[in-house]
């Protein structure tokens, strides 16, 4: 099917490669479906485009990219909510807030999208007990590697 | 809004599946205990709104911030 995308224009994608959020994300409780694309081949950048709004497009990353020692418990709850019966079935994202200049950049460590291909069911976790928050400077940490 | 009154150890019960206990009550701070459904998600209201801010900003990034990464992706 084809699609249109903020970065990327028009797509042709397959169906089934869309991850669905029951509940969407906060602030964008009706944005159901998503698919993540790859913003190049050597990119750790992702683009979480809407299949809906063409406009809504995320940039997000692998949080590992950036901050090596990232560390969550993923509470039980929505482990049952995304069906998640094996580890390697995940992959781990975190949303960008990208600012000019790019060393500005903020991850949002405090509510990662957890995104399971096997159920093809995601959704951002917002994590409670947790020194996260919703900016970390990506560059920074990056110098720290 | 609804306004009830309940003493330590009370429970409100919310449509069919939802229940919000008193747990306890220390000054201004008081623990509730809630069971509902795990479909149903429950935050701290302003932790739930920080995210929703987080995600508005993320989302309102501007078109040309594609070739910036480029540009920046070879010095990372």
């Amino acid at each position: 099917m084809e699609i249109n995308t903020k970065y990327h224009g028009i797509l042709n994608v397959e169906e089934t490669d869309f991850i669905h959020f029951e509940h969407g994300i906060p602030g964008f409780v009706d944005e159901k479906e998503f698919i993540f694309l790859p913003m190049d081949a050597e990119s750790p950048f992702y683009i979480m485009q809407s299949k809906q709004t063409s406009e809504l497009g995320f940039i997000v990353t692998n949080p590992f990219y950036f901050f090596k020692e990232y560390e969550f418990d993923l509470p039980k709850r929505d482990k049952e909510v995304l069906k998640i019966n094996n580890e390697e079935d995940i992959q781990l994202f975190t949303i960008l807030s990208v600012k000019e200049p790019f060393s500005e950049t903020t991850a949002n460590l405090k509510a990662p999208i957890i995104v399971n291909h096997k159920s093809k069911l995601a959704k951002q976790v917002i994590l409670n007990e947790t020194p996260y928050t919703t900016k970390h400077k990506i560059l920074q940490k990056a110098a720290h590697k | 809004m609804l306004v009830l009154t309940r003493k330590t150890g009370e429970t409100i019960q919310i449509g069919n599946h939802i229940e919000v206990t008193i747990l306890s009550v220390q000054g201004d701070q008081i623990k509730l205990g809630i069971n509902a459904p795990k479909d149903i998600e429950i935050h701290r209201k302003e932790i739930y709104l920080s995210i929703q801010e987080s995600n508005n900003e993320a989302a309102s990034v501007s078109n040309n911030v594609l070739d910036q990464l480029k540009i920046n992706r070879l010095n990372l």
